[in-house]
């Protein structure tokens, strides 16, 4: 069982650094990531991000200009689902003074 | 049972190590614009800053730096900021969260600095309310000698000063 185990997870290794050689080059503009166009033909948004985080929000951190103005409503999910998990809590674990 | 590890060294080691995670925390926060971070990972910090002082002097004796009962508030406040800072600019003719509405003076990119500035801000103090309450939940309610609050814990160790090392037979059930 310890062998199949240890041969299963070699096998696995192995197939990750297989894939590893296949990973386009950072940055790459050819790589799907990184087209302008989706397979589909659709404009591709991450492109976009990347060209105009600094002309839009003159903030140098594209990734703060991401997740706050491009993706805003997704940063206010994640702060609903924090305040919800301590609501929850707070629910099932605080005793009432009464 | 005591929610707190009662030692000199470990209590004098947490609060000096706490003023400066929070400096950094901040740091995090307002740094956000320009390096890694942001309102998660500060609010994140600073919460730890509470927890280190709750876990080495004991919730009774932190309520001097953030109360239990501010913890629903408080969070309340920061995901309000948020949704606030999204709605205000409805009211100006502008879509949900879209900063370039924000009832400021400045060109466009200023207006979306400033709100990023502004929801990052409500998140980090969301995050750090709500990690807070959440420990003070599973906690419950302090025990010790300065269960009482910050009144009697202040009179409690007045008290010492003047009876000198009788803590122990008061620890009871407070």
């Amino acid at each position: 069982m310890r062998h199949l185990t240890l041969a299963v997870l070699f096998a696995f290794a192995g197939l990750l650094l297989y894939g590893i050689g296949h990973v386009p080059e950072r940055g790459a503009r050819e790589s799907p990531p990184n087209a302008v166009e989706s397979p589909v033909g659709s404009p591709n948004a991450a492109n976009y991000y990347i060209e105009n985080a600094y002309v839009d929000a003159e903030t140098p951190n594209m990734v703060t200009v991401t997740l706050a103005d491009y993706r805003g409503f997704d940063t206010l999910g994640e702060t609903v689902v924090v305040f919800t998990a301590g609501m929850g809590c707070a629910l099932v674990l605080r005793r009432s003074r009464r | 049972m005591r929610d707190y590890y009662d030692d000199r060294i470990v209590a004098l080691s947490a609060r000096l190590v706490t003023p400066f995670i929070q400096l950094f925390a901040l740091y995090v926060v307002f740094h956000g614009h320009y390096s890694p971070g942001g309102g998660f990972q500060g609010g994140a910090m600073l919460a730890a800053s509470f927890l280190l002082i709750r876990l080495s002097i004991g919730t009774a004796a932190a309520q001097s730096q953030f109360r239990r009962s501010w913890g629903t508030p408080v969070s309340s406040i920061g995901s309000l900021v948020f949704l606030g800072t999204g709605l205000i600019v409805l009211f100006y003719g502008f879509n949900f969260l879209d900063y370039a509405g924000l009832p400021f003076s400045g060109s466009e990119p200023e207006l979306r600095n400033a709100g990023i500035l502004a929801i990052e801000l409500g998140v980090a103090v969301a995050v750090a309310a709500t990690l807070t309450s959440i420990y003070d939940d599973l906690v419950g309610e302090p025990l010790g000698p300065l269960a009482g609050g910050l009144d009697e814990a202040t009179e409690v160790a007045e008290a010492d000063q003047v009876e000198g090392p009788e803590r122990d037979e008061e620890r009871g059930d407070g």
